[in-house]
């Protein structure tokens, strides 16, 4: 099943959650979106399950029109942020909510139902489960039945919401992984919402990175890790070093000293430049693009994290920088700076 | 830190006492006198009701409730109870239901509206009834043409104990249902359920305990309500007393006896009314809802 959101508008009051959004996802494809909060992701998620509607767009599944049917009759599972099991049901009863609800010449027989339901237990690993309450699960496991309740309904698009928010950073990994392998068992259609770039770039095959109501970028998780279409995700996704420069007729001037760097087509202006924190290479006073002093070190594992003077005149530029540990940083130190990578964006 | 463990150690054997706690004398005194106001207020005259009921005997209590009055105004108490607690049950949940689970305009005002019964004196909800229905009132002339009575008979009963009563349902639910939020429901519809079935399959087992709890304590204020019930009553024997009224009544002719009879009966109510609640309270807190 393809998705294809035209023109989506939503406003909340003053509020634009979403501005002129234009998607489209691919059959079978697991698609990330991602944004900090506010960003519009969720709104845009819950367009496309029904549980909302735009003031003008449209969303089309196969290239019929979704937006005149309700929630209910667009076939979507939506696994929901606070899992939002039925509590006074058991985990089976939860399960086979869907099908119980089907009208009675659609509904399968209750062994039918019944086989349904354990083999949706049995995908998720909870069988065992089945006659539990919802509280009496761990967070996990709760997440895990709403999965399978939502699978039950055989839905043609599966809508995640912050599906990993709510738990703790061990069971997120683990139940990442494992929605990966799901997802390459099953192959429904489906977005997951994220504001955990890690997240999104492990498991999605591509991400849709959002910011105000807007599409900022839409690529496989590589592209928008090396070649972020904008300084917002720049400096969202992956840790950079942000430095304020100035830029005119192509010479880019950070304080008062000229870099020798090429502005990459910027316009004059003020600008930013974005060097990933892996892409500089720190060698001995006078190696680099840009010189400074070492003021606290910081070590753990493999490598040494320095805070960073910056020679620039003006006013003072502290930057944070990654160097193995061998390298041996000691405050006080002066250090050549070279950035091996870099991206300038003009400021908005 | 040694040093004040070793002052402690100084001080404990001395003074004889624990340090986290009052003093002996002082919890001892506490619990007496709550022990004491409770009987004196609460025990005490509650066990009298019973003693002045049966003063004169077993077959002199059952006389005075067989009586053809007191039949009567149990017949009408229970009658009215059953009517306001039903229209207070559907009100109450839809009144909730659009509280909890809608932004609307005007929603702070129905909320305040529906505390406005327990803000006004239970006299003057009565009183609005007569301004409203009464001989000179506002529908009082197109009652009379169509041979309508309102007031000084049942419905004005009714109307006034649904009054008085309405907020009781609500507002146990109405923190209950936002608690709870809208996400049940969500899931629900996208499941393919339809209106009726998320109603019945997931909201209402969701707050049935509270729904319970609700129309207990409405049943107990409609069959006890008193105030606004005198204003509209009429106070006519055997049609329009109500259990509270006739009461009243029966005290003031001097019935002692019959009258704590009648008041016997509300008191084994509110006995009855208080134990369900405690075992309701329980299941509200134990219910899973509570946790997460």
């Amino acid at each position: 099943m393809t998705i294809e959101v035209r023109n989506l508008v939503k406003q909340f009051g003053a509020f634009k959650a979403l501005d002129h959004v234009n998607l489209e996802v691919q059959a079978g494809e697991l698609l990330a979106l991602l944004g900090p909060s506010g960003s519009g992701k969720t709104t845009l998620l819950r367009i496309i399950a029904g549980l909302d509607w735009p003031d003008t767009g449209s969303v089309r599944f196969d290239g019929h029109d979704a937006l005149s049917r309700g929630a209910g009759e667009r076939n979507v599972g939506f696994v929901f942020q606070h899992y939002a099991l039925f509590r006074h049901m058991t985990v089976f009863e939860n399960v086979a909510f869907g099908l119980r609800v089907q009208p009675r010449a659609e509904r399968p027989s209750e062994d039918a139902i019944r086989r349904r339901v354990k083999e949706l237990l049995d995908l998720v690993q909870l069988d065992w489960l089945s006659d539990r309450y919802p509280a009496q699960l761990s967070g996990g496991q709760r997440q895990r039945i709403a999965l399978a309740r939502a699978l039950a309904i055989e839905p043609r698009i599966l809508l995640l919401d912050e599906p990993f928010g709510a738990l703790d950073a061990k069971v997120r990994k683990e139940l990442r992984r494992w929605l990966r392998q799901l997802h390459d068992e099953i192959h429904v259609t489906s977005i997951f919402v994220t504001h955990d770039q890690e997240e999104a770039l492990e498991v999605a095959n591509r991400v849709v990175v959002m910011d105000k109501g807007r599409i900022e970028q839409i690529g496989s998780p590589g592209d928008v890790y090396d070649n972020p279409a904008s300084a917002f995700v720049h400096g969202f996704i992956g840790e950079s070093i942000v430095l304020p420069v100035h830029v005119t007729d192509g010479r880019v001037r950070l304080g008062e000293k000229t870099l020798t760097l090429e502005s990459q087509g910027s316009a004059s202006g003020p600008s930013k430049l974005f060097i990933r924190r892996h892409d500089v290479a720190v060698g001995p006073a006078g190696s680099g693009l840009l010189e400074g002093d070492v003021r606290h070190v910081r070590a753990f594992g493999p490598t040494q994290r320095a805070d960073v003077a910056l020679h620039v005149g003006g006013s003072e530029t502290v930057i944070e920088i990654d160097a193995p540990r061998d390298r041996g940083l000691k405050p006080g130190d002066v250090v050549g700076l070279q950035p091996r990578r870099f991206r300038i964006f003009a400021e908005a | 830190m040694s040093t004040i463990a070793i002052a402690t150690d100084h001080v404990l054997p001395l003074a004889q006492r624990d340090a986290r706690s009052e003093p002996r004398v002082l919890r001892f005194l506490v619990i007496a006198f709550a022990i004491t106001f409770l009987s004196v207020f609460v025990l005490l005259p509650l066990a009298l009701v019973f003693v002045t009921a049966f003063a004169k005997g077993v077959s002199a209590y059952l006389d005075a409730l067989s009586g053809s009055e007191t039949l009567s105004a149990i017949a009408l108490t229970l009658t009215t109870a059953l009517i306001s607690v039903s229209a207070n049950l559907v009100f109450g949940l839809l009144a909730a239901w659009a509280i909890a689970k809608f932004e609307f305009r005007g929603k702070t005002l129905l909320i305040t509206l529906i505390d406005l019964p327990f803000s006004v004196s239970p006299v003057i909800s009565g009183l609005v009834f007569v301004l409203l229905f009464g001989t000179q009132g506002l529908f009082g002339a197109w009652l009379q043409q169509h041979d309508l009575q309102i007031l000084f008979a049942t419905p004005g009963i009714v109307l006034a104990t649904t009054f008085v009563t309405f907020p009781f349902v609500a507002r146990e639910l109405i923190p209950l249902m936002q608690e709870q939020g809208t996400q049940e429901e969500e899931a629900a519809v996208s499941l393919g359920a339809s209106g009726l079935q998320t109603f019945f399959r997931v909201t209402v087992p969701n707050i049935k305990w509270g729904i319970l709890y609700g129309v207990l304590l409405c049943n107990a204020r409609a069959m006890g309500e008193f105030g606004a019930v005198s204003v509209v009553s009429g106070h006519i024997r055997g049609e329009t007393n109500t259990m509270p009224l006739l009461v009243e009544i029966l005290y003031n002719e001097y019935q002692l006896a019959a009258a704590f009879s009648v008041a016997s009966l509300l008191a084994l109510l509110a006995l009855v009314t208080l134990v369900a609640k405690t075992i309701l309270e329980g299941r509200l807190e134990g219910h899973p809802a509570s946790d997460d």
